[in-house]
């Protein structure tokens, strides 16, 4: 019963999180989230698309202290059309900053490869911000065994 | 908070002028967030800030550290290089104490 439970509250989270996730790339009316102004500083409150951006991530992390995680964008990495930037957030951490990274074109592939923590079951969000201003998204849920952040 | 101690670098013995290679990163880190309890007892915080990959100097990849990385730090990416370069990793805590691993490559 005690499973069964747990499951069912899984999914409302998960519910909750699609929801945020339908509401969260566009401008941020509610400062109060922390989330929502993570992402409006990374973006300067600028619309992300999907597309063109690939984010993996294991579909179940059994230890959620070292949860690997790869960004790979689609990009020539040329001069004139590079990814200057990936952001990472977590949507149910204690706080939503992952990582920011920064590219030059001496970066062959747009393609990062980390590990992160994660404290419960949620998504994770991967925004670049290419050389033509324009900023691709990527969401992926990732289901956490053991949390990796206060514990 | 424990001695800084300098990344470990893999990169290839040679690569191909303009041609695509992988690096990997590791730093030895408790990345510790101030969050974290050990019994009653907070554990204090202790974070790296940044890693800056620089290639002869002039930074190419940067990784800014928030709450949210793992305990020491793993890193793969992709480089390119025209010439022979000095490829060079600094890793920068909160307290801005800075550590160092530098490595040639040569281009075939």
């Amino acid at each position: 019963m005690e499973v069964s439970g747990a499951g069912k509250t899984v999914t409302t989270r998960r519910g909750l999180i699609a929801i945020a996730l339908v509401a969260l790339p566009f401008p941020v009316l509610s400062s109060g989230d922390p989330l929502a102004a993570a992402i409006a500083e990374a973006t300067g409150g600028r619309d992300s698309a999907e597309g063109g951006i690939a984010l993996e991530t294991p579909p179940l992390a059994e230890n959620g202290g070292q949860v690997p995680v790869t960004v790979t964008v689609e990009s020539p990495q040329t001069e004139a059309q590079h990814v200057r930037a990936i952001h990472l957030f977590a949507t149910r951490n204690p706080t939503p900053g992952i990582a920011t990274f920064r590219l030059s074109t001496a970066v062959a592939e747009a393609k990062v490869t980390t590990r992160i923590r994660l404290e419960e079951d949620q998504a994770i969000i991967a925004i670049a911000a290419l050389s033509d201003g324009t900023l691709r998204r990527a969401t992926a849920a990732v289901k956490v065994a053991t949390g990796g952040c206060i514990g | 908070m424990s001695a800084l101690s300098p990344p470990r670098l893999w990169l290839p013995r040679t690569v191909r002028a303009g041609e695509a290679f992988e690096v990997r990163t590791r730093v030895e880190h408790p990345m510790e967030t101030g969050l974290r309890r050990e019994g009653a007892r907070l554990v204090p915080r202790d974070m790296l800030a940044s890693l800056v990959v620089t290639v002869d100097g002039t930074p190419v990849f940067e990784v800014a550290f928030g709450n949210g990385c793992a305990a020491n730090p793993f890193h793969v990416f992709f480089l390119r290089l025209q010439r022979s370069a000095e490829i060079a990793v600094t890793v920068t805590d909160e307290a801005a104490r800075t550590a160092r691993t530098a490595q040639r490559v040569p281009v075939a």
